[in-house]
């Protein structure tokens, strides 16, 4: 049997972060009261009209620039029209006819070294509201609390083969948008949302027929909806089916998709000119303002991480997924701290206290000069790693400079010899079954009595010194 | 002291110079209104106590001599799709029957902080949506001059509201004529400023790029305050722009209070007179095919002659694209009307018709909510725009539009002013105009262009036809001209051309 090809394109949607919304001055921050961020104009009351958001423009027109798009100068917005209750105004605001940036495009790596994703537009529009099924009765309600809010909407050419191109390509965008500050991009949180249009075809015949596949609520989604959409289709035409042009859901619960409407009958949403905005002008001085603002992104980034401070490629590529991370490695690296070191506490205690306590790397509290006081410190065998670790874990929540919490604390490192052995010979007369079991050969024991001894100093013990003195305090009698 | 022969500004004065107290001038309003209303019905919401209170506010201003405008204390009339807080705002539809805002249109905010007094919400057609205000679903208003007739629409109620003496000025609101063809049948002076230099912000929209607040008065000075007072860059409406210089506007209204109080018999000055030599007007030529009756034709060249005689070049002016305009009109207002009106669905506020399935809650709620006409206009604007006549309709619409605005734009090249009938007839009887939509869209052709082109037009009250119905003539400037405007307008009625109301 021949071997079918795949054709993804993508349209990923993105929450642009912002404080207020795109066209009221209601909070767009996610969550909250449900309708508690909402007011006449992002409710669709009669007479209200829409302004414009100037920084969702500015955001917006960094990230086409960043996807290298060329930039309508005179662009407009336009009205969808269509009847659901999650849109108070019975229509969407959004950009049909010229949107902000066009023909673009995003190098993403493969096996195969770069690949070209060409990006076709770029729109502004507004998120809709949140319709809230309630169980048991058969009453919806409504919250508009993200009515209103900015997103930006990306269509890719059908340029994608696999599903690693497609991961690789949305976390490289992540990383763009990220790194400008534009948005969280967060999948579970649906402020990055990605539909996927994918067909199969026989190499050298004519392009299948796609399908759309919505509610993707992660990478991995992604990547089980690609496998089982094309699956799908082959199965299909294997049988002699025929694929339907349609919309279809993906449940994560029985990792299978599901009709949602058929494109058959397209809906026609009426679009026209939006005419309560004047059309956007964006001149070419605010383009190269903004040429001239992009960051460094990621890639350029992390390269330069290991070039300047010889860092190696997993830790660097570790330390510049997130923007702040790689900021907050270089600017406690300014601080006269190593950079190994640096890279070494952010790798393992950062991400680990980020992971365990659902914090952003926005959320860290201390200042970078402050986490290079805690590293020489404990670099400098002023305070044991056990209580370095204890201050940092306080560090994250409140920034305070560690050397004037060590001294007024007193967790400075024991270094009164005479004050140590008295505790390690404590140990040893508390424990006589350990002592039995090292002397009978079990060395793993010190480990063990170690563990008592720091215990007993709240930690400030040197860990090494305490084994060596229970190794001779053991070894004497 | 009789008020209700008295302009706006002049009512002013004699308030603010205590001759007069804010109460008493309600008091003979109200009386007015008691006398006339039940067969008129200018109003759909009379607002006696609140207008009272404020009445209080604004006379302890005045007695403490913080005026805030000339217009202070003056009581004014607004038409019922601009949003006042806390006071039902209706729009004429059942949809909105129980509407309470809880926001003031800007131009609102504007007319409290001049210290104008509003006493009630007038009638209108349905949306906007009609020239006879008989749409509404709170039943016609008649025309005061003679009740057996129209007032014109959409803005009727608020015109019949200031020709009938039931308040000295009134908002209004033109998409296509709305308020100058209601001031032209009422007899009254009908002000449709550029667009964008009043905010549309909290008037509820028929069709946004064609929305303009305007004003109903007694005469050009009163229209020129109120544009003072109202115009500014609103930060709430993207498609403001306010207007440069107001300071004109003072002029022109200073000019008339100090007339009025110096000598009332003097009605004109020679200094006011050069403002007229040089000018360039263009008299509209007759459209063929287009019927004007004879006492209008007669208005609008005695007008010309009168503006020659005082040394202006008058030259006739011949409109190729007027007639195509008021196609692409009722292509493009019906087009933004559908989806202006696709919020009424009885999700959020207004009228619902509770179902089970949510499609069946739109269809009942929108059947009931909304009468013939919206309803013709809102089919109209749906196939206007869908996907396959979008080419052939909407857009050819905004070509025309384009074309025409073009058009205006050169003949305002070789003029100051263009001069010309309101509408082809006076006012018509009622119930005459509902039987046929599409002869009533005709009667907008002299209105139309102004608003496709966003300029400013004047409705100037010009005597009676043979019926004793009132005319107006229509002057129309370049955008943001509307000082100019309002400046020959004033200049006209100093000559003696305006005729008020002559039947009350």
């Amino acid at each position: 049997m021949q071997e079918y090809e795949t054709i993804i394109g993508l349209e990923v949607h993105i929450e642009l972060s912002s404080a207020t919304k795109i066209f009221c001055g209601c909070s767009a921050s996610y969550g909250g009261r449900p309708n508690s961020h909402t007011c006449p104009v992002c409710l669709g009351m009669p007479g209200t009209l829409p302004v414009l958001n100037k920084a969702v423009v500015e955001k917006a027109l960094a990230v086409c620039l960043a996807l290298e798009c060329k930039i309508q100068t005179e662009c407009r917005f336009d009205r969808k029209n269509y009847f659901y209750p999650d849109n108070p105004q019975n229509y969407q605001i959004t950009q049909r006819y010229l949107p902000i940036g066009e023909d673009g495009f995003l190098e993403i790596e493969t096996p195969d070294g770069g690949k070209r994703i060409g990006i076709t537009e770029i729109h502004m529009e507004e998120d809709a509201g949140k319709l809230v099924h309630m169980e048991g009765n058969r009453e919806t309600l409504i919250d508009y609390n993200r009515a209103g809010v900015p997103l930006i909407e990306i269509v890719t050419q059908p340029d994608f083969r696999e599903a690693d191109e497609v991961i690789s390509f949305l976390e490289k965008l992540r990383h763009v948008i990220t790194y400008l500050g534009a948005g969280d991009c967060k999948l579970q949180e649906g402020s990055m949302r990605v539909d996927v249009n994918l067909s199969v075809h026989h190499a050298g015949e004519l392009l299948g027929t796609r399908t759309e596949m919505k509610n993707l609520n992660s990478f991995r989604s992604v990547v089980a909806a690609i496998a089982s959409e094309r699956k799908r289709q082959m199965d299909l035409l294997d049988s002699g089916g025929e694929v339907i042009l349609e919309t279809r859901r993906w449940d994560d619960g029985c990792m299978n998709s599901f009709t949602m409407r058929s494109k058959e009958v397209a809906e026609d949403y009426r679009y026209f000119p939006e005419p309560d905005l004047p059309p956007l002008k964006i001149t070419g001085q605010q383009i190269e303002q903004a040429r001239n603002s992009l960051p460094e992104f990621r890639e350029e980034r992390r390269d330069r991480l290991i070039r300047q401070y010889g860092l190696s490629r997993e830790d660097a590529d570790l330390i510049t997924d997130s923007r702040i991370l790689a900021e907050l490695f270089e600017k406690t690296v300014s601080f006269g701290v190593s950079p190994k070191q640096v890279s070494n506490w952010l790798i393992g205690e950062t991400m680990r206290i980020l992971r365990e306590k659902e914090m952003d790397p926005g959320e860290l509290a201390f200042s970078a000069e402050h986490f290079a006081s805690l590293i020489s410190l404990c670099a400098e065998k002023r305070i044991t790693n056990a209580v370095a670790k204890n201050v940092y874990e306080k560090m994250c929540i409140r920034d305070f400079d560690p050397n004037r919490y060590v001294e007024k604390n007193g967790l400075e490192m024991m270094t009164d010899l005479t004050d140590l052995t008295e505790t390690v010979k404590n140990m040893i007369a508390r424990n006589p079954q350990s002592v039995a079991d090292y002397r009978a050969g079990k060395d793993k024991v010190i480990g063990f009595l170690v563990g008592q001894t720091m215990k007993a100093t709240g930690g400030k013990a040197d860990p090494n010194l305490a084994a060596q003195l229970l190794r001779s305090l053991l070894s004497e009698t | 002291m009789n008020f209700s022969d008295m302009t706006a500004l002049q009512l002013g004065q004699y308030l603010h110079q205590k001759e007069i107290a804010v109460g008493e001038v309600l008091d003979a309003v109200f009386e007015q209104i008691d006398k006339r209303e039940e067969e008129l019905h200018c109003y759909i919401t009379l607002d006696r106590e609140g207008v009272y209170r404020q009445a209080e506010r604004i006379q302890s201003c005045i007695l403490t001599g913080e005026i805030p405008s000339p217009l202070a204390g003056v009581p004014i009339s607004v038409k019922d799709n601009l949003c006042t807080k806390g006071l039902r705002t209706t729009c004429g539809t059942a949809m909105l029957e129980n509407f309470v805002p809880p926001y003031d249109a800007s131009v609102v905010e504007r007319l409290r902080e001049a210290g104008m007094l509003i006493i009630g919400k007038t009638n209108m057609d349905e949306f906007a949506m009609g020239s006879t205000t008989e749409t509404s679903y709170f039943g016609v208003t008649r025309n005061p001059t003679d009740p057996s007739h129209v007032p014109g629409g959409s803005s009727g109620g608020s015109a019949a509201s200031v020709a009938a003496g039931e308040a000295f000025a009134a908002l209004g609101t033109d998409t296509g004529g709305s308020v100058r063809q209601p001031a032209a049948y009422c007899g009254v002076y009908g002000f449709k400023p550029t667009y964008g230099t009043v905010s549309r912000y909290g008037l509820i929209a028929y069709a946004s790029s064609l929305d303009q607040v305007g004003f109903f008065t007694k005469d050009a000075a009163d229209s020129a305050a109120l544009m003072q007072y109202t115009c500014i860059r609103d930060r709430k409406d993207a498609t403001s722009v306010g207007l440069s210089d107001p300071g004109m506007l003072e002029k022109i209204w200073k000019a008339a209070i100090s007339k009025e109080r110096q000598n009332q018999g003097e009605l004109f000055d020679e200094s006011t007179a050069n403002r007229m030599k040089g000018k360039r007007i263009g008299i509209l030529k007759e459209i063929p095919g287009v019927n004007v009756a004879p006492a209008i034709q007669k208005a609008v060249r005695e007008v010309g002659a009168i503006f020659e005689g005082m040394g202006a070049e008058v030259e006739e002016y011949e409109p190729t694209m007027w007639e195509y305009g008021l196609c692409a009109y009722y292509t493009i207002a019906p087009a933004e009307a559908s989806s202006n009106l696709g919020r009424y669905d009885g999700v959020k506020y207004g009228l619902r018709k509770d179902r089970e399935e949510l499609h069946d809650m739109y269809l009942a709620t929108r059947t009931a909510g909304f009468g013939e006409e919206v309803r013709r206009r809102i089919l109209l604007g749906t196939f206007v725009l869908s996907r396959s006549y979008y080419d052939a309709y909407y857009q050819k619409a905004m070509k025309v539009r384009r074309l025409l605005t073009d058009e205006l734009g050169r003949a305002f090249g070789r003029f100051d002013l263009l001069l010309g009938p309101v509408s082809q007839q006076t006012a018509p009887k009622l119930g005459v105009c509902l039987q046929d939509p599409v002869q009533m869209y005709l009667g907008d052709l002299f209105t139309t262009p102004a608003n496709m082109a966003g300029m400013p037009a004047i409705s100037i009250p010009c005597g009676c036809d043979e019926k004793g119905l009132p005319v107006g003539v229509q002057l129309m400037a370049d955008r943001f001209r509307d000082k100019e405007l309002l400046q020959t307008a004033y200049l006209c009625e100093r000559k003696g051309i305006s005729c008020r109301n002559t039947k009350q």
